[in-house]
């Protein structure tokens, strides 16, 4: 996932690059007609907002349904406690292919439970808040060592702030 | 050309010192806070130097606030600078608010420096009353009273503005230009863009430093008496709501910069049209409903308002590339241009917002949050907007105000040390961000080492950049005066 985030976003930034570069070159000499250049330009634009208007409609359907946060219904609950600097979580190991529901909370300030594949990853993410219960189903795909991070600054230990859940083979 | 550069000095000359105060002290602010996050990515890289958490954090805090609350600043003196032109501003007012400002960050420094306050700029409640002992509840309120003291000096001159724009206009909706939009009036080419993005600006964050100011003094009010402790997530929502809309206000003020100056390198106008016209309201509209987008990972909203983050996010972006962007493009397409410091940096700049787009809304994306919230991915983008984009739109004015753009060799090379240094910069943090680097981390993991070490290094080089634009810039500013000479 995240290289593909990555990849999509340098070939739309190197095209928005490239719309740069292609003007800045074509802006000499000068050509006084501008009137003919403005009306060339207003047809491609119109082009060029229906095409973001499409995309938009597009990807938002795409990435919308279903609502990426529903819950899969993970039949067995985790509960996690942040507070600074450390991770209270009722349960740290877990098996291949299993599905749990971490239900996130925090003890005093804001903090952020981020799930760590064993490739060093984020597998899923959510804020731990005070006063508020978040619930995260998370289907564990690769055996291995799970790192939690605090993704949300908590002061000076927020770096520190780790935790371990480890994920064995389907037992036979 | 010559003609419209005359045409300046003769309008804003009385109004010069106070805007030439603004710009030399944002430009060594700025050049100080580089240097400040040059070290902080060096320390992450730890083969350079090596940084205590609680300093590292405090440095983190200042170089956040310091940045924002700079670059606001400077934005602001673009934005004033150009509105005096059409309508009659204070210059009294004006300097009012850089004297309170100066008093916030007096405050803000000191709440760092000596009160070693380090909760981010963010200031995220209930973080400043929990510092566990890293810093006073006498900090906390230095550093909340100091931004909010700030808060009240931008409100003090857009109030100013405001009132002028009224005095002119009859109304803000006629600066915005809406009777036009609507038919009511005939399209006026001639309304200044200024005096419509002006509007925008005014109206939306006059919205968010307000909003700004009831989560301060919620704050304040829960430092001082700790059993009132409103709803994390209320507050939360209003911190983000008001750092959003202020920092957009920021890049809308820099864009003045665009507006006005380059159409004079260009020698071709860029007039209102119903389009231009449409694509602010829309941008009025949605910067006040989209930030939602900072909170995707709080699964305790209702998820409406996730999904409105997200399409709000997509949506933002359009009126700025398919107006702005694509507008400011079809301006210098065979116009014979010149390029210089200015012009170049102008341009830059509006690249810089225009790709910074691209990793921000697919950030907005709740599929690709979850995996990307609050990595080094957000400050990837963010640095797009900012050291790209609305910096060099600051730079350019401040080129164009003393120099007429003209900074020789020294001027056009220090603009490509600067474009190299910061597109280098924000691309390692996007790569970080794709590693899953996590942001504000004080200590990195050795795999990532290596990406601080780049970002320091490239953020060396936006500094060196910065610094030779900006140096020959301050030495002439006291005696700046703009004039059509050496055009």
């Amino acid at each position: 996932m995240q290289t593909n985030v990555l990849l999509i976003s340098l070939v739309g930034m190197a095209l928005v690059a490239a719309a740069f570069a292609f003007v800045v070159v074509r802006s000499g000499p000068r050509d006084d007609d501008s009137p003919a250049i403005i009306s060339r330009g207003y047809r491609i634009r119109l082009g060029w907002l229906l095409f973001l208007c499409v995309v938009g409609v597009l990807v938002s359907v795409w990435s919308l349904i279903p609502f990426p946060l529903q819950l899969v219904g993970a039949p067995r609950a985790i509960d996690v406690v942040g507070r600074q600097w450390s991770w209270d979580i009722a349960s740290r190991t877990a098996q291949v292919g299993e599905s749990v529901r971490f239900r996130v909370t925090s003890a005093d300030v804001n903090h952020g439970f981020g799930l760590y594949g064993p490739d060093d990853l984020i597998v899923a993410q959510t804020q731990a808040m005070p006063g508020y219960v978040n619930e995260l189903d998370v289907t564990f795909e690769q055996p291995g060592r799970y790192r939690v991070l605090c993704l949300e600054y908590c002061g000076l230990a927020h770096h520190a702030m780790t935790a371990e859940i480890t994920v064995t083979e389907e037992g036979p | 050309m010559a003609t419209q550069q005359a045409d300046y000095a003769t309008l804003a000359t009385e109004s010069m010192p106070v805007v030439k105060l603004y710009l030399a002290i944002g430009l060594i602010v700025f050049a100080g806070l580089m240097s400040v996050g040059v070290v902080m990515r060096a320390a992450q890289g730890a083969s350079l130097i090596s940084l205590g958490p609680d300093l590292f954090y405090q440095l983190m805090t200042l170089h956040g606030a310091g940045m924002v609350g700079t670059t606001g600043l400077a934005a602001l003196a673009v934005n004033w600078y150009f509105l005096s032109r059409y309508v009659r501003l204070n210059p009294r007012i004006f300097l009012a608010t850089l004297i309170l400002s100066l008093l916030a960050v007096a405050m803000i420094v000191g709440a760092i420096v000596i009160g070693r306050f380090a909760a981010a700029w963010t200031f995220l409640y209930p973080l400043p009353a929990n510092s566990l002992g890293q810093w006073s509840t006498g900090a906390a309120l230095f550093f909340v009273g100091g931004l909010l003291v700030l808060g009240v000096a931008f409100l003090l001159v857009y109030l100013d503005m405001g009132l002028a724009i009224v005095r002119r206009y009859g109304s803000i909706a006629r600066a915005l230009g809406l009777p036009m939009l609507f038919g009511r009036e005939p399209v006026d080419p001639a309304h200044p863009p200024t005096v419509v993005v002006s509007a925008v600006v005014l109206i939306v964050n006059v919205l968010g430093i307000a909003v700004g100011a009831v989560v301060l003094v919620m704050t304040m009010l829960h430092l001082v008496y700790p059993a009132l402790a409103p709803d994390a997530l209320l507050m939360k929502n209003l911190i983000f709501f008001f750092g959003h809309v202020f920092v957009n206000a920021t890049i809308y003020s820099g864009v003045i910069a665009v507006y006005e100056i380059l159409p004079l390198y260009a020698r071709r106008p860029w007039g209102v049209s119903r389009l231009f016209l449409a694509a602010w309201l829309a941008v009025t509209l949605m910067v006040l409903a989209v930030y939602p987008h900072h909170l995707l990972m709080d699964f305790a909203l209702p998820a409406w308002m996730a999904v409105m983050g997200q399409v709000m996010s997509y949506a933002s972006g359009i009126p700025v590339l398919a107006v702005t962007v694509f507008g400011g493009l079809l301006l210098i397409y065979r116009s014979g241009i010149r390029w210089d410091a200015a012009s170049s940096l102008l341009v830059l700049g509006l690249f810089g917002w225009a790709a910074g787009i691209v990793p921000a809304v697919i950030d907005g994306m709740i599929r690709v949050n979850l995996v990307m919230h609050n990595t080094l991915w957000v400050p990837g983008h963010f640095h797009f907007y900012l050291v790209l984009g609305v910096l060099p739109m600051v730079l350019g004015f401040a080129s164009y105000l003393c120099s007429n753009g003209e900074q020789g060799r020294t001027g056009r090379l220090g603009v490509s040390v600067f474009a190299v240094g910061g597109i280098l910069l924000s691309l390692s943090f996007l790569v970080s961000g794709a590693l899953s680097v996590p942001r504000r981390f004080a200590v990195h993991d050795e795999a990532w080492q290596w990406l601080a070490d780049l970002g320091a290094l490239s953020g060396g080089l936006v500094l060196i950049g910065t610094l030779m634009i900006a140096l020959p810039i301050l030495v002439r500013l006291p005696r700046a005066q703009l004039t059509g000479a050496g055009t």
